[in-house]
């Protein structure tokens, strides 16, 4: 139905031309699911815009030919293109809020695409766009018609923007990183209901991911692209339980999965013996009925419930929850950056939620406890270089001079495999994995005892993911760190963790050793969330 | 700005580079700056090189046309016009500057203060700025000129007055969006206290925006500046000043004597139309991720 022929798609940048897609080449048939796989700039999503002829300004596509049931898209007017997005190619983004707009009612917007493409008339548009949210089985559809955008949870959205590029029938989906953002719970009930979608209506989809899992699980054929290339294509089967390109082998092998060790995930050659790690049974942290409640418009609302859970010394615990269950508060609370509102953070047999946060910064205790954020760009002051971001706690924490200090964060650097050369650069001159080490660096700069790791690896490639999780185990033997893992991956929990504690709602639903609860959950929100986490590959060694 | 101070370790040398790099990368830009360099040097050198007295009078020679002698002609005085208008520079330029640096510090104190501890601070100060903004500007800075008095000082405290609530309402909005930032936060943990955090870390990050505020705010308080000496209040003759320039020639247009007002009008036209240039340069200068 799609055939795409030597794409080649070039964007014209301060730096000269540069070639996002070179010269790839696809074949899609109908009824057919194809995912594309790879890390981030390796072109795939560049490969749907081009399709779709949304190209940001600057970007051209040559020497192409695109043929969609015997229609040329590279070749086609804007006028004829207008008429064939929506109707015949729909396209799903990877932002549901960013993709609707946010000052009209969803149910107009998904009157809007039916208006253009003359599915409806003035008189029959709300009972058709009612139709088409039905369809998408939002509850209580038209009561949902009037919502704004910010009404709606993320999943909620993210089936709006489903219902839009749905709601003309048309016969090719094209879907952008679709769940990206989104908790695994309602990953699994969006995936589960675009390939239902897809089986009963018989449309083609091309689902783009980076997530293997997720490409496995639900798509027929697979292409693998790297820098603007298709390394490999084929049944998802075989692609991934027998990848013959070693970029292949090398991301199924980096994908965090059932049985792996952290030292599998890397390339073999780069395969140390991992590290001894032997937690001991003294506590280092233990955290008592701890209870946060905030001021809501309509009564105080209790973030987290009254919790109580232990860290040991040298060991490390997974705190696992989709978002909202208060896992970000407990963790803000543990590093004194929020108060409690009751309950103990005994540290080291010394109750920190006594010291108020306003002014722990002073606390000879600050520097025993650090943290690593989430979003390494966010916590990366941009006015700052690499080197003066690590020195920082040093600045404010220790005696050091400047020569000692910047000794110091060479050693750092060294330490978490940041190259010299790249101290001196500014946060937006450096990679997603890059930054990463700077944000590890600043965070055991202090020598601390105790490490909060906040999503650490969320936000990066696989790849790089590996490299980030190898370092943190060995930097945690080394220098005998205990760590609070906050994750939502629980196949990078399972790997790092000893212990983990699954919250929901602001209270503990269950904890254990990390290969008890998995393995055998008792709760059953555990079991949902292990169930909804999409298997990666095992790749089958050659007998 | 402080930071620099603090950190004689971080690389700086990149800092002469990447401003050659934005003057080459914008032509416009580039005049802007050569443009305020003349300004500058006239304000500093102007009364060494200005060919005549600004305040001596000839009466046999009072209201000549342009001529080799007197490039700009001379006025009902016989006082030559080019002279006064370089040396009325570095008064004009005077006001501006210390008035603009006046409400940028004022103005970035209180704005960052109520954008980062927030509440009754933050709306306390929030509806005292919004009482200043109520007032039609310039007759504010009249009434407060005419209250305190008619000295140059006091044209500079009541220009900063009426701009301070631009600088206030921008510093706390970018303040107030980076306030939970993540970097902010990692400077707590790094053991920075909140007025750390707000002045080293957050505050700087303000300054790209800011900078365009300051240049378009020079303008207009050259403009101010010169508007209340043109209706009296302000600079005193016989001191050269070029709003002062325009109001006393602004009698002779009339009769056909038309340089006395046309000079000092062009020049003040070219200090505010080099300022307002100079905005996107200067943000481009300050902001790192212009940086390549």
């Amino acid at each position: 139905m799609l055939t795409i022929k030597d794409l080649n798609v070039a964007f014209r940048t301060r730096r000269g031309i540069v070639d996002a897609v070179k010269g790839i080449s696809l074949e899609l048939g109908t009824g057919e699911t194809l995912g594309i796989v790879g890390e981030s700039g390796s072109g795939k999503s560049v490969t749907s815009y081009a399709l779709m002829r949304i190209l940001d300004a600057g970007g051209t596509i040559k020497a192409a030919d695109v043929t969609y049931s015997g229609i040329d898209l590279a070749k086609a007017t804007e006028r004829q293109m207008g008429d064939i997005r929506g109707r015949e190619i729909s396209m799903i983004f990877q932002n549901p809020r960013a993709a609707l707009n946010p000052i009209r009612k969803v149910g107009h917007q998904i009157e809007d695409v039916l208006r253009r493409h003359n599915r409806a008339t003035r008189s029959d548009a709300k009972a058709k766009a009612i139709e088409a949210m039905e369809a998408v089985k939002i509850r209580d559809a038209a009561s949902r018609y009037e919502a704004y955008p910010f009404e709606l949870s993320g999943g909620m959205c993210q089936r709006i923007v489903i219902a839009i590029a749905l709601a003309c029938d048309p016969r090719l989906l094209i879907a952008d990183e679709p769940t990206t953002g989104l908790d695994i719970t309602t990953q699994k009930a969006v995936m589960d209901l675009v390939a239902e979608l897809i089986r009963d209506r018989g449309m083609s989809a091309i689902v783009i991911t980076h997530d293997l899992g997720l490409a496995a699980q639900y798509c027929d054929r697979i292409a693998v692209m790297k820098d603007g290339v298709i390394v490999e294509t084929g049944p998802s089967a075989e692609v991934f339980g027998a990848p013959k390109h070693a970029y292949t082998q090398r991301l199924v092998d980096a994908t965090p999965r059932l049985g792996a060790t952290t030292r599998s995930l890397l390339p073999a050659e780069a395969r140390t013996p991992e590290p001894l790690h032997r937690p001991s049974d003294t506590p280092l942290l233990e955290v008592k009925s701890l209870v946060k409640t905030f001021a809501g418009k309509s009564g105080p609302v209790q973030a987290v419930k009254g919790i109580s859970f232990m860290v040991r010394e040298g060991e490390t615990v997974g705190l696992v929850g989709e978002s909202g269950c208060g896992k970000s508060t407990t963790s803000s609370m543990v590093v004194r950056l929020m108060d409690p509102t009751s309950g103990q953070i005994l540290f080291a047999g010394e109750d920190l939620a006594k010291a108020p946060a306003a002014g722990f910064a002073k606390d000879p205790r600050r520097s025993k406890i650090q943290m690593v954020f989430q979003d390494a760009t966010d916590s990366l002051n941009p006015r700052h270089t690499a080197a003066r971001a690590i020195e920082e706690p040093l600045r404010q924490m220790t005696r050091d001079g400047g020569k000692a200090r910047r000794e110091r964060v060479r050693d750092l650097a060294h330490l978490v495999g940041l190259p010299q050369h790249l101290l001196d650069r500014f946060p937006h001159q450096l990679s997603g994995g890059q930054k990463a080490r700077v944000g590890i660096a600043r965070a055991i700069a202090v020598d601390p005892r105790f490490l909060i790791l906040d999503e650490p690896t969320a936000a990066l490639d696989v790849s790089i993911q590996a490299v980030v999780l190898n370092l943190l185990v060995d930097l945690r033997s080394r220098l005998n760190m205990s760590y609070l893992f906050v994750s939502h991956d629980l196949n990078v929990v399972r790997l790092l963790c000893d212990h983990v504690v699954v919250m929901q709602n602001g209270a503990i639903v269950e904890s254990g050793p990390v290969a008890t609860v998995m393995d055998a959950p008792t709760n059953p929100y555990t079991a949902s969330l292990i169930d909804a986490a999409p298997q990666p590959p095992v790749r089958q060694l050659a007998a | 700005m402080s930071t620099a101070a603090a950190a004689p370790a971080a690389p700086r040398q990149s800092t002469l580079g990447h401003i050659a790099y934005v003057l080459k990368d914008n032509p416009v830009t580039m005049l802007a700056f050569a443009m305020f360099a003349v300004i500058i040097l006239t304000a500093f050198i102007g009364p060494l090189i200005a060919p005549y007295d600004p305040l001596a009078s000839n009466a046999a020679r009072a209201l000549e046309a342009p001529s080799w002698d007197h490039w700009f002609g001379t006025d009902n005085l016989g006082r030559d016009v080019f002279s006064r208008v370089l040396v009325a520079t570095r008064l004009d330029l005077t006001i501006s500057v210390a008035a603009v640096a006046l409400s940028f510090i004022a103005g970035s104190v209180l704005g960052a203060a109520a954008g980062y501890w927030g509440g009754w601070l933050d709306a306390a100060l929030s509806r005292i700025l919004d009482t200043i903004m109520a007032f039609p500007l310039f007759v504010l800075a009249m009434g407060i000129v005419a209250a305190m008095g008619n000295t140059i000082e006091n044209i500079i405290y009541a220009t900063a007055v009426i701009n301070l609530p631009f600088y206030a309402r921008l510093v706390r909005a970018e303040v107030n969006i980076r306030r939970n930032a993540g970097f902010a936060q990692a400077a707590k943990l790094s053991g920075n206290s909140d007025v750390r955090v707000l002045a080293l870390h957050i505050f700087p990050n303000a300054l790209p925006p800011m900078m365009v505020q300051i240049s378009l705010n020079l303008g207009w308080a050259i403009l101010n500046a010169a508007g209340l000496s043109f209706i009296g209040l302000g600079v005193r003759p016989p001191t050269p000043e070029w709003g002062i320039m325009v109001a006393e020639g602004a009698n002779f247009i009339v009769s056909g004597e038309w340089w006395l007002a046309f000079f000092p009008g062009m020049a003040l036209v070219l200090a505010v139309f080099t300022f307002n240039l100079l905005g996107d340069g200067l943000r481009d200068m300050v902001d790192p991720r212009r940086r390549t």
